[in-house]
């Protein structure tokens, strides 16, 4: 008895019993898609998922630069002497092994595209109107893309015999 | 400001500004790194002179912000990883935010002599 009661001002609630007998080969329940379904209608894809592996790069990126550079600092500004032996005659001498060239290539893209992501969050984060946004962003592209190309031509044209 | 609207996020938020600003400013420095190296592919003697400023006094000191400015933002770049891949990570995210602190602190007290300790010699004579 009391659970077939409603309160006033509230109708009867479907499937709560009251109308289930109802329903029938005559009348049956109406169908309810549940949401969220994909169907021929719905489109393949809204997005892609670049933030999902921005966020990932970030990661695994992070995880190779720091060895890669606190490797470099330990080199550069720990040992033999700290800072006061790097000239181009030490460069010469490391950059004669392609191993530091390897590391140093990686480090260098790796750090770049690192920041610039980074970068690119933060001005999504903070530049409010559409027009900053974009200029922003099309000078930190420009700015990466050309550090990268300099630096990698840096390293592979690198010539000890200069002079 | 009215009283009661600043976010208090305490050390979770406090550690991702100082990622931000860690990052931003490590960027920066890495721009004029590889235009510095560059220099490599001028002259062995254009290198020589720009890498002579960076073993002056003045901007030792600045390299020995830059060491703390990476190694806080990969040793936190580690506890973001754990929080974002370690089940327990959120759950113990202040614990490893002080835990990251504390290496800190020591990597940057070794640091002093060696990075340092060139520029001291300069000031204070050998």
């Amino acid at each position: 008895m009391s659970t077939e009661t409603t309160a006033t001002g509230i109708g009867p609630v479907e499937g709560s019993g009251a109308h289930e007998g109802s329903y029938g080969v005559d009348n049956p329940a109406p169908f309810i898609e549940p949401p969220r379904k994909r169907t021929k209608k719905t489109p393949r894809s809204t997005r892609g998922n670049f933030e999902m592996y921005g966020w990932l790069f970030m990661r695994l990126s992070g995880i190779v630069l720091v060895v890669l550079v606190l490797g470099h600092l330990l080199i550069q500004l720990v040992l033999d002497g700290g800072v006061s032996k790097v000239g181009f005659a030490f460069v010469a001498g490391r950059w004669a092994s392609p191993w530091w060239q390897v590391w140093d290539l990686a480090m260098l893209w790796l750090a770049m595209l690192h920041g610039a992501n980074g970068l690119r969050t933060i001005i999504n984060d903070y530049a409010e109107s559409v027009k900053s946004r974009l200029w922003l962003k099309g000078l930190l592209y420009t700015a990466t893309v050309w550090t990268i190309v300099l630096g990698t031509l840096v390293i592979f044209t690198f010539d000890p015999n200069i002079r | 400001m009215p009283a009661g609207t600043l976010y208090r996020g305490r050390e979770g938020m406090w550690s991702w500004v100082a990622h931000r600003v860690t990052g931003v400013l490590i960027f920066f420095f890495l721009f004029v790194h590889v235009l510095d190296t560059a220099l490599v592919r001028v002259s062995p003697e254009a290198y020589d002179k720009v890498v002579s400023t960076y073993k002056t006094p003045v901007v030792a000191v600045l390299e020995y912000g830059l060491v703390a400015a990476i190694l806080f933002h990969a040793l936190n770049g580690l506890r973001v990883i754990a929080v974002d891949f370690w089940s327990k990570g959120p759950r113990y995210q202040k614990q490893m935010l002080w835990t990251v602190v504390g290496v800190w602190l020591v990597l940057m007290l070794g640091a002093i002599y060696p990075v340092l300790g060139h520029a001291a010699r300069v000031v204070f004579g050998s």
